[in-house]
């Protein structure tokens, strides 16, 4: 097969690459370009700031002996990841951009592209494993490596964007794994640090990225009956299941920690309350994709799993489609999830099916989130 | 075998050119040093810089050996600046133009961001040719506060060439300094510098058959400047550091043969560059010819590909074997909408779908068959890819 590797000058996309060749495929490296710095008035926005990055990923392709070639999707990124992101956060919500990213630019822009220039199928350095059903259907499951396991980013992936997909570090039982195989083949990335934040937030603070572009506006800190507690300085800023930042002088009646309940960007509050006020027990969104071949009698409740974060535990749950909507009937309730957050439904270590939250329902009483606009229920 | 097309990044060594080159590198001594051996190595500079003189048709002491043409121009255009501005305060004014290469657009960018210049582009048509016009008016309602003009003879992604002697016959009415970056042009077009009226001019080796790494500014005799690199006092105290007498050689060399053969090469060269404008015509109507109209360089075709993205087509080319380029990279690698076809009126999406296609002394009508014959798939490919990921 003809292989596109993104490359993003990491150690574990490199690997991957590297397990491509070797597996016998025609291999091509490509870095991504998807940020850029700005330009001046006359020569245009130029650069970019992935450089590093993109060396990096040159070298280890000149080592593992593959073209290597940088394409830009800055636009794009721009317009489908960092625009989304912003106006997410703007709507009260919390958006997971690495998912947004291989929905719409990885396995979307990018593969299309690939397809284009003839190439049969785009590789990367996931933590993830593709397997073949009885039947033949592709199905994407858990890596090996559960501690660094990523197929919940991958979750958006339909079924045709499986059939092109390839993800050789899968079934790697570790990361250590990874950097000996790549200080074996001698690749100057072997020990190069994970990289944890959001890439195109370089600095690491999304609070105040966020702040410099939605600006802040001063708005009150209440408690679930309204009563104003504190004040703050943008109501963006704040996560459902926040504890920290909330300056708030006066202690809780009960002496114990206040977290954020619900960001209402409308009226800019930031309702406050005890931690079992954050507890859910259903979830539910409208955006859903299966991930693969759809279940049969999808309409019934079944037994799965879901999970709720990149690196969150799954919680046992009934799934099932109701009115158009994937709603999942939690055994346990889980503290702390936002409207904006995906959920990924997986069957065993197999992805089944993902969402973006837009309803959540409270555990204790009505306390639940209708949409992101909704304020909190119970004033 | 690779088909090589990208002769205006850097150009194959002559081989005469190395073989002089590798010779003079077994030399030992220092040009400055005042034993037999340094001015056994001075000698070998100083024939290099009177040769290249004669090539340039300029005296040798107006010959100033650098790294290349990116610090040749940083020391035309800050050193002149400075000199002029500190000769009169009100000259602030740096005249050029939007499709200069980074190496001039740069330093006067800088200059406006930290020394208070005031920059002025010389508007510029659909073609790639300056609006004179233009400038002879500005000249004379602003010429007091004019501090230099720097526009390059030849552009190096189209490939328009300036009438450089209309540009300074209007400056030097008013007594104003020219530099041209001639970096393109030089050894593609007859460039005397006594008789072109400039100030200085930017040229460099690896273009025309020399080595990378070495270049010159001209400085005609009656021009000052503020020196930008300060230290032994070398070159006139202009350009400081231990000169580098075996590329200096090599550079003289391929500049001797790039002017003795230029009339038979541009010949040669312009009925390649007509083959294949003519039947890249017949290939896709989508794919268009640059600068048509304007007096262009025979080695340089500039083709814009609407609906297409530069980076597919660079691509598919070079899975194909044949190098090629979009005429505008950042350091990263990235293609970038040529800040160049944008100053020539083109949107972002048209300065994206670039292909430059360059010529150099190695080039045969074969290159340009094996392009024509890989360019129909690859367009169409690039066609469907679009400019989706943009």
């Amino acid at each position: 097969m003809k292989v596109l590797a993104a490359m993003s000058g990491g150690v574990d996309s490199a690997v991957a690459a590297a397990r491509a060749v070797e597996a016998g495929h025609e291999v091509v490296g490509v870095h991504l370009a998807l940020s850029r710095m700005p330009g001046t008035l006359r020569t245009g926005s130029r650069g970019c700031c992935t450089i590093e990055d993109s060396m990096d990923a040159q070298r280890a392709a000149n080592l593992i002996g593959i073209p290597y070639y940088v394409w830009d999707f800055s636009e794009k990124f721009k317009a489908e990841v960092v625009d989304d992101f912003i106006s997410e956060y703007q709507s009260g919500r919390t958006p997971n951009p690495c998912m947004r990213c291989n929905e719409r630019i990885k396995f979307a822009a990018l593969l299309e592209k690939a397809l284009a220039l003839g190439f049969d199928a785009v590789c990367t350095g996931h933590y993830a494993s593709l397997l073949t059903d009885e039947e033949g259907n592709l199905e994407l499951h858990r890596s090996m490596a559960l501690a660094k396991d990523q197929s919940y980013v991958l979750g958006v992936l339909t079924a045709d964007q499986l059939k092109h997909s390839m993800f050789p570090i899968g079934h790697t039982a570790s990361k250590d794994e990874i950097r000996a195989e790549a200080a074996a083949r001698g690749l100057s990335v072997a020990a190069k640090p994970d990289s944890y934040d959001i890439c195109f937030i370089p600095e690491g603070d999304t609070q105040d990225w966020l702040a410099e572009r939605l600006g802040s506006t001063a708005g009150d800190i209440v408690d679930m009956d309204g009563n104003v507690l504190g004040n703050h300085q943008g109501a963006h800023g704040f996560t459902v299941g926040q504890r920290k930042g909330l300056q708030l002088g006066k202690p809780a009646a009960d002496g114990k920690p206040r977290y954020v309940l619900a960001v209402d960007v409308n009226s800019n509050k930031v309702v406050v309350g005890p931690q079992q006020a954050l507890a859910v027990i259903e979830l539910s969104g409208d955006r859903f994709t299966w991930c693969g071949k759809p279940k049969d009698n999808a309409e019934e409740f079944f037994d799965a799993h879901v999970q709720v974060r990149a690196h969150g535990e799954q919680v046992p749950a009934k799934v099932a489609v109701v009115d158009g909507a994937l709603v999942m009937r939690l055994e346990d309730p889980i503290l702390g999830v936002a409207p904006g957050q995906t959920a990924v439904v997986y069957l065993g270590t197999r992805v089944l099916a993902q969402t973006t939250i837009d309803r959540t329902v409270s555990a204790v009483d009505a306390f639940s989130t209708g949409s992101a606009s909704a304020g909190p229920v119970g004033q | 075998m690779r088909v090589y097309l990208d002769n205006a990044a850097t150009t194959p060594i002559r081989p005469e050119v190395l073989e002089c080159y590798i010779d003079t590198l077994k030399l030992i001594g220092n040009p400055s040093s005042v034993h037999s051996s340094g001015q056994q190595v001075r000698q070998v500079l100083e024939e290099a810089r009177e040769s290249l003189a004669k090539s340039l048709d300029c005296d040798r002491s107006e010959v100033l050996f650098t790294s290349g043409g990116t610090e040749s121009d940083n020391l035309a255009i800050k050193g002149i600046y400075w000199q002029r501005r500190d000769e009169d305060a009100n000259r602030n004014v740096v005249i050029s133009a939007g499709t200069e290469h980074h190496g001039v657009i740069d330093p006067i960018e800088w200059l406006e961001a930290h020394e208070v210049a005031e920059v002025q582009l010389v508007p510029v048509n659909f073609d790639g040719e300056l609006d004179l016009s233009w400038l002879a008016k500005y000249l004379e309602e602003n010429h007091s506060k004019v501090a230099l003009i720097s526009l390059m003879w030849a552009n190096n992604e189209t490939g328009v060439v300036t009438d450089i002697k209309a540009v300074t016959t209007l400056a030097n009415a008013f007594g104003i300094p020219v530099h041209t970056d001639a970096v393109a042009a030089f050894g593609h077009v007859q460039t005397s510098f006594k008789e072109s009226g400039l100030a200085a001019m930017s040229i460099s080796a690896h273009k025309l058959g020399g080595p990378v790494g070495i270049g010159a500014l001209i400085v005609s005799r009656a021009t000052k400047l503020v020196s930008i690199i300060h230290g032994g006092g070398q070159e006139r105290g202009m350009r400081s550091g231990t000169m580098n007498a075996p590329a200096a050689k090599a550079f003289a060399m391929a500049a001797e043969i790039a002017v003795r053969t230029l009339d038979e090469e541009r010949a040669r060269l312009a009925g390649i560059k007509n083959t294949l404008v003519e039947k890249a015509k017949t290939i896709n109507s989508s794919l268009g010819h640059t600068a048509e109209k304007a007096d262009t360089l025979p080695n340089i075709v500039h083709f814009t590909l609407a609906g297409g993205s530069g980076d597919s087509l660079l691509f598919l080319l070079d899975q194909d074997g044949i190098s090629v380029s979009t005429g505008s990279a950042c350091q990263a690698g990235v293609n970038r909408p040529s800040h160049v076809l944008i100053a020539m009126g083109r949107t972002e999406d048209e300065a994206k779908g670039c292909l430059r296609i360059t010529l150099g002394h190695e080039s045969t009508e074969s290159d340009i068959e094996a392009l024509l014959a890989s360019l129909p798939k690859a367009i169409d490919a690039t066609l469907k890819a679009g400019l989706s990921s943009q």
